[in-house]
């Protein structure tokens, strides 16, 4: 009898101990994903710096008469094309390829953007002519400001495809 | 006095220095021999003390492991170096490398010894690779030692990747590039990956920090504890695969030599000949550097760097999910479980596994080199499955119909070997293992040498 309860006493005994150690394991786990976690968000690129340059992110191109029909500005400093159409309206594409983000430059013979990197090309409307790219050109925020063009390249602006109301026409013509 | 007259020779200080760092040369000449043997036993701490006589024939190893070991201390010793002039920020990292090669003494040397030394790791540890594939040294108790060896090589493969970035000329950025812009078609965490990689929007100078923080801290430190894991495992399994001849019956070990000096000698001599090849070929041939990284400007043709082009010529062909994606997860798998399939037999030590198993090697090798290019060919010229079915997704047209159509196939492949040949799975399984390995070379060659400007195919030197 007494062996029995003397049993049961080292069985309780040895349950108690295997939880705290259950316990313990449990605590390490969360303590790894803490340091998994901080470190994560240490590495992650912050905003910080993203908005301290917002007031910059705005590009003055220039009044609207300044771009003739039908042709396409390169502004380096916003790394996007200003393209203006044959009907007059605006577009402000990015230069980066949809494919692997290789710097696509306007081909004025061909009119088409052609990609170096594995020749996808893309209209003037950033449309895609042929691929490998799977989606048109992004395109950024273009308003107009008393006939002056301006552009917002804070946010890029995924598109799978080109849609007329991507165009921005300015209120005179 | 009597003091004086007990002790034998009064010694001089250089003496006493000589005698405090290598007392065993104070003893008489016969117990020098047991300090020497005491030297040795220093080596011992890190080789076994007798191997079998056979695992020491150069065509079981071909010395491949010991040359790793090699370039991996060549290249920390060298990247040690170049840390001490090499500036890891956009505006100073290439002026930096131009400086190392004009100005510093014997830099360019540095510069070139690391420079091949990276790019031989990678070719060496592929042959290790694939000499451990086909001697079948995967089997128990080998298997873990297999996932260890894939880590390690998937490590120096980073390493290379991240290292290629550093010299930031037009190269290395665009082919880092447009390597992490196929991180993006990665589903779910691609867009957070990259970011993450890339530390912003586009490749920059958070890239290059984070860049140069994995490529000269976490990959080594890396290294360096997958190593001696590796090498322990190999101590537990008994030192190299036992070679033999196919039918033979296993579990003859042979005779066992001293290892100090059949072994040590040989390894010796193969770190020393390697040592020379890559002091020669790095004195002849500068490591190549392009005019400055300009963001603005992609340069035509722009290749991933070459390890990766069996990747990106399959991105010619496929739909980027595939191609990126799922070809490279399930191939990762297959390699990692390839251990632990279920056997017919235990190949360890018989190279291609049985007479049978060297046939349908040869087979599958031919399958591939014949398959491979007729497929680039096709798709290439004939094939534009999107064009045909306009309205059906390119994920479909482009990805899901011919990977169907390749899994197909080689299913098909495996089945016909099984029946045509009365393979074991031992022997079915490597021929699509030897497939899979020459198409993806056939697919890695293409895009070094076959493709010009605008990524069109084209011959070489043409």
């Amino acid at each position: 009898m007494s062996d029995k309860k003397e049993n049961q006493h080292a069985l309780s005994r040895g349950s108690r101990r295997s939880f705290l150690v259950k316990i313990w394991i449990g605590l390490g786990f969360v303590a790894l994903l803490e340091f998994i976690g901080v470190a994560t968000a240490f590495l992650f690129p912050g905003k910080r710096r993203v908005t301290a340059d917002n007031f910059k992110t705005v590009i003055e191109a220039g009044p609207a008469d300044k771009f003739p029909l039908d042709s396409v500005t390169a502004f380096v400093r916003g790394k996007f094309y200003l393209v203006r159409l044959d009907d007059g309206g605006f577009l402000a594409l990015s230069r980066k390829c949809t494919h692997l983000g290789c710097t696509v430059p306007w081909v004025s013979k061909e009119k088409k953007f052609v990609c170096p990197c594995h020749s996808s090309t893309f209209d003037i409307r950033g449309a895609v002519v042929s691929p490998p790219a799977p989606r048109a050109l992004d395109i950024y925020h273009v308003f107009i400001e008393n006939t002056v063009v301006k552009v917002d390249t804070a946010k890029k602006i995924k598109r799978t495809e080109f849609r007329s109301e991507h165009i921005v026409y300015p209120e005179s013509v | 006095m009597t003091q004086h007259e007990v002790a034998p020779k009064k010694l001089s200080v250089f003496q006493r220095i000589r005698y405090s760092v290598f007392p065993g040369t104070q003893r008489p000449v016969k117990d020098q021999r047991g300090y020497r043997r005491f030297f040795n036993s220093l080596i011992l701490h890190f080789r076994p003390r007798t191997v079998p006589d056979r695992t020491l024939r150069l065509t079981l190893s071909w010395g491949l492991g010991g040359m790793a070991v090699v370039l991996i201390f060549l290249l920390i010793g060298t990247g040690v170096l170049l840390k001490f002039v090499y500036e890891p920020f956009p505006g100073k990292a290439y002026d930096s490398i131009l400086h190392l090669q004009r100005d510093v003494l014997f830099g360019q040397l540095i510069r070139n010894i690391h420079h091949w030394s990276a790019n031989l790791i990678l070719i060496v540890v592929f042959l290790h690779f694939l000499r451990v594939y086909f001697t079948g040294a995967f089997h128990p108790p080998r298997q873990f030692n297999w996932v260890i060896g894939l880590g390690l090589f998937f490590t120096v493969l980073l390493s290379n990747f991240t290292g290629y970035l550093l010299p930031w000329d037009q190269l290395a950025f665009w082919a880092v590039t447009i390597c992490a812009g196929m991180l993006e078609y990665i589903p779910g965490v691609g867009l957070w990956l990259q970011k993450l990689i890339q530390g912003g929007p586009a490749v920059g100078s958070a890239t290059l920090s984070n860049f140069y923080a994995i490529h000269t801290a976490i990959l080594p430190a890396l290294v360096i504890t997958l190593m001696p894991l590796h090498f322990w495992r190999v101590r537990k399994a008994g030192g190299l695969v036992i070679p033999g001849a196919p039918g033979e019956i296993k579990g003859t070990r042979g005779e066992s030599v001293p290892a100090i000096p059949n072994l040590i000698l040989r390894e010796v001599v193969v770190a020393l000949v390697l040592l020379a090849c890559i002091l020669v070929f790095s004195v002849l041939f500068n490591a190549p550097l392009e005019s400055k990284a300009n963001p603005g400007l992609s340069p035509n043709p722009t290749k991933a760097p070459w390890y990766f082009l069996g990747i990106q010529e399959m991105l010619m062909h496929f739909h980027p999910f595939f191609s990126l994606f799922l070809i490279p997860i399930l191939m990762m798998t297959a390699l990692l479980g390839l251990p632990y399939i279920d056997y017919n037999t235990d190949t360890g030590g018989v190279w291609f596994a049985s007479p049978t198993g060297r046939k349908t090697a040869v087979v599958a090798a031919l399958t591939a080199t014949v398959a491979t290019p007729v497929g680039i060919l096709a798709d290439e010229h004939f094939i534009d499955l999107a064009n045909w079915a306009d309205h059906i997704p390119p994920l479909i047209t482009n990805g899901l119909i011919p990977f169907v159509i390749i899994f197909a196939a080689s299913a098909g492949f495996y089945v016909l070997i099984k029946r045509k040949y009365a393979a074991t799975n031992n022997e079915a399984i490597q021929a699509l293992f030897v497939l899979f390995l020459v198409a993806f070379l056939i697919l890695t060659a293409t895009g070094m040498w076959f493709r010009g400007p605008g990524m069109k195919l084209m011959l070489p030197f043409y």
